[in-house]
């Protein structure tokens, strides 16, 4: 049994789940179903927050095995089991999944004024699959969340949308999807090898290195994708330019986490000697995202797709960092996922305020916001320096873990992810100034009131973690130290093995 | 002689007499008693499946066992299901003539027969006993030029099959010396070799079968005579027959055919490859529903082929567990087909679907479970079709097919995600009129299936692990 005394990870998966029956449960009009479609979701969802805090509470920082695992069979003939679990490296996402869902509800209270039962359903099938995949142990289980999440993010973005919303959403699901089916041919060739599914016992199990690097490959298909990593990143400024503010969110906060984490939870463990043969591929890549979407956010005129190119930037600071296979550079990527995951979600929702207000997102048509919306512009300007990676926000420790960890691999490929820091302040900080210095010219800005209290409920969360994570970091990285000082140690074995055995 | 053992066949055929002399004596309408007689009958038939016990009758020619047992269920509820979805819409279009479900129930019983056949020539029989009904059911709408053309086009393609069947039939009967399953496994697996009239006399009877299941190359009848038909007897074509020839393809496959694999067995890849791909790609600019599911049901045919291409246990467990979750499927997005009635008159073109979402949120939830589910994506039954197939692909090595099937099906992803945005991007045209309750029915059993059948996977897989046990062990 484990340390809850309960099985806690199945009932934060299913626990949204419910909510949902609840909501499409309701009768009434429109008005009534609406609004309590809200309640249940926003009450749902906070209960599950409430709840996943038991992680943060037990979870015991000095083991890096999985920990409140549950195993249920399911598939015995296949060797397909439901097993779920957390260890260091989930176990903040989980935490990261709970606490941004009842945020986004918070969000979308009143810009979300058509189809409201369904929003909130689709919400919250989307919280159970994402804290599903970052729970499961078993490979099989782990891709039905992880392809589970296209169903309710399709609908998000198509039924909610933006003008260009089909485009998007279609453009985001075929992406996916063709990445992932060969992932799914990937997993089946392993399971045939392994004759088992089971993470943990699947790690433990040599791959010959020619499959190796056929697995990588296929793995690599969806997981860059899912990244976004340049080239495969087109999906992404699309889909979050026309989904709803929340949506937006929930894909930068969590989602885009679903591809990093499976590089760490997968490539690295299971293929060692694949993922050094292509960690300098990766390094390109790498450095050619931090650098080039940086440039292209440079120029955007769009709020949100200013702040997507920036995501597929900062990502590429995550894969550089964890490819660098040493103990800073893999705790910086995870912190600098977590992190990531808090200021850009909270980007996302500071362009969500304005554009409630103006109902346009283009950056020269604001201006002097910060002299009528003064405390919405501090928070804004909080967030702007937590992403330009400013010491003392959220932002920094994980970017200069990354550096230190680039650095002993290749000065070189250090020198290529702090130029993404200086570009990263250029365009930060031509948003922040379009948008809240300089003279008001138009009427309409002089008009906008300042931030309610639903508002500030949404964001003082967010403006906590982001300070906390800026000046305590240990409070976040002792969560995942002892993994992947392990993880860390078992690839150097892996890799000394397999040279010593080329040696011979 | 055993004759007892096929007593579901003969019960059911005396059945079908009965409600006919049933259905012609009295002068009102007895399309309503007839065909709950129909299901009746074949609710007992299932019940006398289910007791039957396994052995050989009628010296060889017909045999009973666990598979088939299983393919006779799947097909008799497949016919109940589109029995089920029929009622209403002969009714609305003028059609309620009480011969439909016993045409209906001939054909079931020539499936069983299929399912059933132990010799080639007891094949033929099933097989014409369910081609029979079958022409004069997708010609029912006789007044409507459409629907006469397809049974016509049916028809001629039809024979021209069964003449293919027949050929091949006698050219193995010449060169292995004997029709019975049994006998010619153990004819063709004799060391001495195998003659090219037996492999020539193979092909044709698998093109023959192709046929049936709308396989490509010999698919070109299937978009046509899927418009053509009257909506419900589309939901029975693209399902019950395709499970009595894939059960027949099965057991003639690695019965007889058993051990002369390495012949056959690149037909069968070859025609899988081209299914999934032309099912995927022809799709896509389809206009007409009716149209966009005989692509899709020739994609899924495809799949699965695979499992069949693949044979052992693992890869026909497979084309069983595809079938079952594909009948599911397929009876299930056919009953949103025909609920779609507007103003008292059926349409069927993808944009009629519009804003489906808001007009009747039900029935729109259930067709995305079956869009998404024949797409593929987890948790649906779909997805689990897929993999049960593609797990012995790849265990076998037969990397090209899984790639190929895999990007197809993300492919066809396209199309389906066209009816969901459709059904749910669009803006709302008029709804459709009142959903009938057999619909109703129908949607909910097989939107349940699909959508639960992740939580209890363990008693579709155990059946269709003894049923394939029967026919290898």
């Amino acid at each position: 049994m484990n340390a809850a005394g309960f099985p806690i990870l199945s009932l934060l998966t299913f626990l949204p789940l419910l909510g949902a029956a609840i909501i499409m449960m309701v009768r009434g009009d429109e008005a009534v179903v609406a609004s309590n479609a809200r309640w249940t979701a926003l009450w749902t969802s906070l209960i599950t927050f409430i709840l996943s805090l038991v992680l943060w509470a037990q979870f015991d920082k000095s083991s890096a095995d999985y920990q409140f695992v549950e195993n249920l069979s399911w598939l015995p003939d296949f060797g397909i089991g439901y097993i779920m679990g957390v260890d260091g490296i989930s176990v903040l996402f989980v935490l990261l999944s709970t606490l941004l869902t009842p945020l986004c509800i918070l969000a979308s209270w009143h810009s979300i004024q058509t189809r409201v039962r369904e929003y909130m359903i689709a919400f919250l099938i989307l919280e159970t699959m994402m804290v599903g995949m970052f729970c499961a142990l078993d490979f099989i289980l782990f891709y039905i969340f992880f392809e589970a999440v296209l169903i309710p993010m399709f609908l998000i973005i198509g039924i909610w949308g933006g003008p260009r919303r089909v485009y998007a959403s279609y453009k985001f699901f075929l992406y996916t999807l063709l990445g992932s089916v060969l992932m799914l041919l990937a997993i089946i060739a392993l399971w045939y090898q392994a004759g088992t599914m089971s993470i943990s016992e699947l790690s433990e199990f040599d791959i010959p290195f020619n499959m190796q690097v056929w697995l990588f490959l296929a793995f690599f298909a969806s997981f860059a994708v899912k990244v976004p990593m340049w080239p495969v990143h087109t999906w992404l400024p699309d889909a979050h330019v026309e989904a709803p503010t929340a949506g937006s969110v929930i894909l930068a906060g969590v989602l885009l986490k679903m591809g990093a984490y499976g590089f760490l939870r997968f490539s690295l463990p299971l293929l060692p000697e694949a993922s050094a043969y292509f960690a300098p591929f990766i390094y390109v890549l790498s450095i050619v995202a931090v650098i080039y979407t940086s440039l292209v956010a440079l120029a955007q005129q769009d709020m949100k797709k200013l702040i997507a190119y920036s995501s597929v930037a900062h990502m590429g600071i995550v894969t550089l960092g964890i490819f660098t296979f040493n103990q800073q550079g893999i705790e910086g990527a995870l912190f600098t996922m977590l992190s990531h995951g808090v200021v850009s979600g909270a980007l996302f929702l500071c362009v969500g305020v304005v554009y409630d207000r103006m109902h346009t997102r283009e950056i020269a048509r604001y201006g002097g916001v910060a002299k009528v919306m003064p405390a919405y512009a501090m928070v804004f300007m909080l967030f702007t320096m937590a992403s330009v990676a400013l010491p003392g926000t959220a932002g920094f420790p994980g970017e200069f873990l990354v550096i230190l960890g680039a650095w002993a691999v290749n000065p070189w490929v250090a020198f290529g992810a702090a130029t993404g820091m200086v570009l990263g302040a250029a365009y930060m900080l031509t948003l922040y100034r379009g948008v809240a210095f300089g003279k008001i010219t138009k009427d309409e800005i002089r008009k906008l009131l300042d931030m309610e209290p639903r508002e500030y409920a949404v964001f003082a969360p967010l403006v906590v973690l982001a300070l906390w994570m800026g000046i305590y970091p240990q409070s976040f990285l002792s969560f995942f130290s002892a993994t992947v000082a392990q993880m860390v140690q078992q690839h150097q074995a892996a890799i000394g093995t397999a040279s010593r055995m080329a040696g011979l | 002689m055993n004759w007892t053992l096929a007593l579901p066949e003969l019960v059911l055929s005396v059945c079908g007499l009965a409600i006919l002399v049933a259905g012609v004596i009295p002068k009102k309408d007895m399309t309503f008693p007839c065909t709950m007689a129909v299901l009746g009958a074949f609710v007992v038939t299932g019940v006398l499946i289910i007791t039957q016990a396994e052995g050989t009758a009628f010296g060889g020619q017909y045999v009973a066992d666990d598979f088939s047992a299983f393919m006779k269920l799947l097909s008799l509820a497949a016919a109940a299901l589109g029995l089920l979805l029929a009622l209403d819409w002969n009714e609305k279009e003028g059609l309620s003539r009480f011969e439909f479900p016993v045409l209906v129930l001939f054909a079931t019983v020539g499936m069983m027969a299929m399912i059933s056949a132990n010799d080639l020539m007891s094949l033929y029989l099933g097989l014409e006993l369910l081609s029979l009904p079958l022409y004069v059911l997708a010609a029912f709408d006789r007044d409507n030029p459409r629907s006469a053309e397809a049974g016509l086009k049916y028809f001629v393609l039809g024979a021209l099959a069964s003449g293919m069947l027949l050929y091949g039939a006698s050219l193995v009967y010449g060169f292995a010396g004997t029709t019975n399953f049994d006998r010619l496994a153990d004819a063709l697996s004799a060391e001495a070799g195998i003659s090219a009239g037996v492999i020539v006399g193979i092909v044709f009877v698998i093109a023959a079968l192709a046929f049936k299941i709308a396989a490509v190359p010999f698919h070109m009848w299937t978009p046509d005579v899927y418009e053509g038909s009257p909506t419900p007897v589309t939901a029975f074509f693209a399902s019950a027959p395709k499970v009595a020839t894939i059960a027949l393809l099965v057991r003639i496959l690695s019965g007889p055919f058993g051990d002369v694999i390495a012949q056959w067995q690149q037909v069968v890849v070859l025609t899988a490859i081209l299914s999934m791909v032309l099912g995927a790609f022809a799709a896509i600019g389809q206009k007409n529903v009716k149209r966009l599911m005989a692509y899709s049901s020739i994609g899924h045919v495809g799949f699965i082929l695979m499992g069949l291409a693949v044979g052992g246990e693992t890869g026909l467990r497979g084309v069983l567990v595809y079938m079952a979750i594909y009948i599911a499927m397929n009876i299930g997005a056919f009953a949103v087909l025909v609920a779609m009635r507007r103003n008292g008159r059926a349409v069927e073109g993808v944009d009629d679907l519009a804003g489906l979402g808001r007009t009747d949120p039900a029935m729109a939830l259930a067709m995305a479970i079956f869009m998404f589910s024949m797409a593929g994506i987890p948790p649906l039954a779909g997805f689990f079709a897929k993999i049960y197939v593609l797990l012995p692909a790849i265990e076998q090595g037969f990397w090209a097919m899984a790639v190929i099937g895999v990007l197809s099906s993300v492919v066809s992803a396209y199309y389906y995600l066209r009816i969901v945005k459709v059904m749910y991007f669009d803006a709302p045209v008029t709804g459709f009129d009142v959903r009938p309750a057999g619909v109703s029915f129908v949607l909910a059993g097989t939107g349940l299936f699909t959508l639960f059948f992740f939580l209890f996977p363990a008693m579709l897989l155990d059946a269709a692990k003894h049923a394939v046990a029967a026919i290898i062990g």
